[in-house]
């Protein structure tokens, strides 16, 4: 890798059409979420953002994108590593239907998913022999933040896996480490970076997610009501302020998460360039 | 930045055709405004006018509201309650008296609110006080995201609220008890339906009887009846004629006809081809609908411009069934 | 996002050397080859198998009206209509973006990239309303728009809008690592040479780019097809005018006829199983163009 250059010609022109249209298209709509909340006033915006109907959608949404994400986590290592590190019939098959959840519009998903784990579904119904529930549960939602988020960690983890040099693990392995203890002291520390940024990013995208999960949760106030569900109660009350009072605070969430994620990055990638 | 250009292009088109009009309708009326759409053209190309085009627009009665509100160019409005009518007359898009401009309070026809139990109705739900039963899942739309599910809660009130000679408190625990034994609260009424009947969750769904109607005979015929109760609210889907719009694209000739039209016999027979109960007698066959009491939401709450606040807003008592334990 | 356009930017950069050095427990081997086969069973085959069974439940005669239903069409044809007129947009912005970002140092920049992201987490819902907001009968500019006659939502431009908004990312974060990894020694040596900037950022830069370029089409495409919560916002469903194919297949499902609304379901899974073969095909492509 080498270093970005001041020779090359554009940077202003770049810069400058990217800002503008930064501006426009992103910036300038969502600066109305602050702008129209502000038309509450302070103490109303904090009742709104804080109000127990708030706060348990708020425990839902996270909570259950927190579970998905990690679900993806633990998976999507599982995948990565199985699609780079082994040969088998139909990898490619595997390797395409991953990317799938992606390219299906997310209310198909989530008719697809109800369909499957209702009751009289072909998953629900054994599931619930076992005394497990999982249409219009939390848990409902949970599965369908899983599908929408589970590309993510695969797509981190996969290119690092391919990269990573054999010798270190050849090296540990010729010392006497287990299987076991070589993945965990040398692979391990080499794609956590990628987990995190696919969690964070998994985690993202199921924060935000509504049409997927509309159909699967139920909508019980207080138990599986997600947040943009609630914004969108909030707009059938002609109620745009208190609306934007709630994306105020999701697309604080995000932005937070977003810079994080970004900022470890940036310092992988120099640190990568310097070594 | 020329694509831009050329999509904002596209979009101009000022006043357009006044020969066309625009009917911005609840979601489970498409059917009935397909047909009506086709018999009022004849009708008014016949009166020696260009044929005129109607276009259509579904969606939940809410959010349609909204969408006038925010600027589609709906020259009328065919909604599933009151209140999203009163909404658009408080922004002066429609004017104040907009309900006594036609005949039955605009409504051109009424729905009654009424069950779907599972075939040979298991559970022997007969009438209101049924639902409140312990043994009893309730299904119904949430009346938040839901206006066609508000004449859904509000007929349980009315039921309780009248049995109780006008007991407030008794209606509201009586609510309170139904609805917090619903284990699926779906965002629109035809998807509580598909809930009830595809995923076989619940015992008795509360319905439109136009809904429940075509439910019965569109899904899985016999494995769910319709109980009719003794009682029951009556949803008045009303019509109006959007001032501002009508007024701004000429159109308001059109758009008047369009909705008087609604009250001709051969429009309420295809009223009652699609379920919903006719104004006029004769127009439904004998013996379609069953008979039974209805109440307005006028002699239960004094209208939607109170029962609005009172149930629904955030805070009302419907929240306060959830937020409350 | 940043993972997807990982692996383009690494495939390229020489991922083929996959050397079997170590090999893990044959046990090892059937327990997470299980566990990968089942992940992806419960969460991705399963729904498909829904999607597809139920749309030919009722014969392949219904599947194919519901597929040709004039109605279908038109969704098609907007749907069509709306990635032709928002994908270029966003090539035109990814370009111009990586471009600065990949290839010159400023101050600010992290937060330059998390601004690119941020359509990415934000709420399809919100996504919506925030161009409401802007372009209502009641919102910033619409009140000012509508006596030009400019109509942006419920109609072609506010769809266009909403869908540029979530496709936002894409193009540019498939080009920035590229780029990146790729250096700027081809375009210094374009520049002594004698080319002017045009000719080396189209005859050097995107040829090189080609591939990182293409997916970053691909997947804004994909995206673009399948939005429905903004789009479902800002549309009006107006019937044969804006509604796009998601919203045709939930309009579809509400009506009841759930055979013609997974037909229609699945062309998204059959276009999408299409867009991965291009993408197969692409890396592949990519490997062999690597190795010469």
């Amino acid at each position: 890798m080498s270093r970005p250059s001041h020779n090359l010609p554009g940077f202003r022109l770049s810069l400058g059409l990217t800002l503008t249209y930064l501006s426009i298209l992103v910036l300038l709509p969502l600066a109305m979420i602050p702008l129209k909340a502000a038309d509450l006033g302070g103490d109303a915006l904090l009742r709104a953002m804080t109000s127990p109907r708030a706060i348990a959608s708020y425990k839902l949404t996270f909570g259950a994108s927190l579970g998905a994400a990690t679900v993806n986590a633990f998976f999507g290592v599982i995948v990565a590593w199985v699609l780079v590190r082994y040969d088998f019939r139909g990898k490619r098959v595997l390797d395409a239907l991953v990317d799938l959840p992606f390219a299906l519009p997310t209310a198909v998903g989530g008719l697809a998913l109800t369909a499957l784990y209702a009751k009289n579904g072909w998953l629900g119904a054994p599931l619930e022999r076992l005394g497990i529930e999982v249409a219009f549960q939390p848990l409902g939602v949970a599965a369908a933040l899983t599908f929408v988020g589970l590309p993510f960690v695969v797509r981190t983890v996969q290119p690092v896996l391919e990269d990573l040099d054999p010798e270190m693990e050849e090296a540990a392995a010729m010392l006497g480490a287990s299987r076991l203890l070589t993945f965990r002291r040398i692979v391990l520390p080499v794609l956590l970076p990628a987990i995190t940024t696919g969690f964070a990013l998994a985690f993202a995208r199921a924060v935000g997610e509504y049409g997927s999960v509309v159909f699967i949760s139920g909508n019980m106030p207080m138990k599986t009501e997600i947040t943009p569900l609630l914004i969108m109660t909030k707009l059938e009350q002609y109620d745009y302020a208190g609306a934007t009072a709630l994306a105020m605070v999701m697309l604080a969430v995000s932005f937070t998460l977003l810079l994080l994620i970004n900022r470890l990055q940036l310092r992988l990638g120099r640190a990568k360039a310097q070594g | 930045m020329g694509a831009l250009g050329a999509a904002l292009g596209a979009g101009c088109s000022a006043k357009g055709d006044p020969n066309e009009i625009l009917n911005v309708s609840f979601d489970p009326t498409r059917e009935l405004y397909a047909e009506y759409n086709a018999l009022f053209a004849a009708h008014w190309a016949a009166l020696g006018n260009p044929t005129p085009k109607v276009v259509q627009s579904h969606g939940g009665s809410g959010k349609q509201a909204r969408a006038v509100i925010d600027g589609i160019d709906a020259d009328v409005v065919t909604l599933a309650l009151g209140y999203d009518i009163d909404v658009l007359a408080e922004r002066r898009l429609v004017a104040r008296g907009w309900r006594e401009r036609l005949p039955d309070r605009s409504a051109p026809f009424t729905s009654a609110i009424v069950f779907l139990v599972r075939g040979g109705n298991p559970k022997s739900i007969r009438d209101w006080d049924d639902l409140a039963r312990g043994d009893v899942a309730v299904i119904t739309p949430n009346p938040k995201t839901s206006g066609g599910a508000r004449w859904n809660y509000l007929a349980a009130w009315g039921y309780e609220l009248r049995r109780s000679g006008g007991d407030e408190a008794k209606a509201q625990a009586f609510v309170e008890v139904m609805f917090r034994r619903v284990p699926v609260l779906d965002s629109g009424a035809r998807a509580a339906t598909t809930t009830f009947v595809e995923r076989k969750i619940g015992d008795v769904l509360i319905a439109w009887e136009s809904e429940a109607m075509l439910a019965a005979k569109k899904l899985s015929a016999g494995s769910v009846e319709i109980v009719t109760p003794p009682t029951s609210i009556a949803a008045e889907p009303p019509v109006a004629v959007v001032d501002a719009i009508v007024d701004y694209r000429g159109t308001r000739g059109l758009a008047e006809a369009y909705l008087q039209r609604l009250w001709e016999d051969d429009a309420q027979r295809l009223g009652a081809k699609h379920f919903y109960r006719p104004r006029g007698a004769g127009a439904a066959p004998e013996g379609m609908f069953r008979s039974i009491e209805l109440f307005t939401i006028d002699e239960i709450g004094g209208g939607w411009q109170q029962a609005q606040p009172k149930h629904f807003a955030d805070g009302g008592i419907f929240d306060r069934i959830y937020e409350d334990r | 996002m940043a993972g997807v356009a990982g692996s383009v930017a690494s495939r390229a950069g020489g991922a083929s050397k996959v050397r079997r050095v170590t090999r893990d427990p044959a046990w090892a081997r059937a327990l997470l080859m299980m566990l990968a086969l089942g992940f992806v069973g419960l969460f991705v085959v399963a729904p498909l198998a829904v999607v597809f069974s139920e749309a030919v439940r009722g014969g392949l005669g219904p599947f194919v009206a519901a597929v040709a239903h004039p109605e279908t069409w038109s969704a098609i044809k907007l749907s069509l209509l709306v990635v032709v007129l928002a994908v270029p947009l966003n090539i035109v912005f990814g370009v111009a973006a990586a471009w600065a970002i990949a290839r010159f140092e400023f101050r600010g920049k992290g937060a330059l990239i998390t601004l690119i992201d941020l359509p990415f987490a934000v709420s399809p819902v919100v996504s919506g309303m925030i161009f409401v907001l802007l372009f209502g009968g009641h919102g910033l500019l619409g009140p000012y728009l509508r006596p030009m006659g400019i109509k942006v939502i419920f109609a072609l431009p506010g769809i266009v809008l909403a869908t540029a908004f979530v496709t936002f990312p894409f193009v540019a974060r498939e080009l920035i690592p590229f780029w990146q990894a790729r250096g700027s020694q081809d375009e210094e040596a374009a520049q002594v040479l004698g080319a002017g900037p045009w000719t080396t950022l189209f005859r050097v830069s995107l040829p090189t780019a080609k591939y990182a370029l293409l997916y970053g089409v691909v997947l804004s495409t994909a995206r673009a097809l399948g939005e429905f919560g903004a789009v479902s916002v800002v549309s009006g469903h107006i019937r044969g005018r804006t509604n796009t194919l998601p919203l045709h297949v939930e309009i579809l499902y509400g009506e009841y006829q759930f055979q013609a609304a997974f037909a229609v379901a699945s062309l998204f899974a059959l276009m999408g199983i299409a867009t991965l073969g291009a993408k197969w095909a692409l890396e592949r492509k990519m490997a062999a163009d690597h190795e010469r």
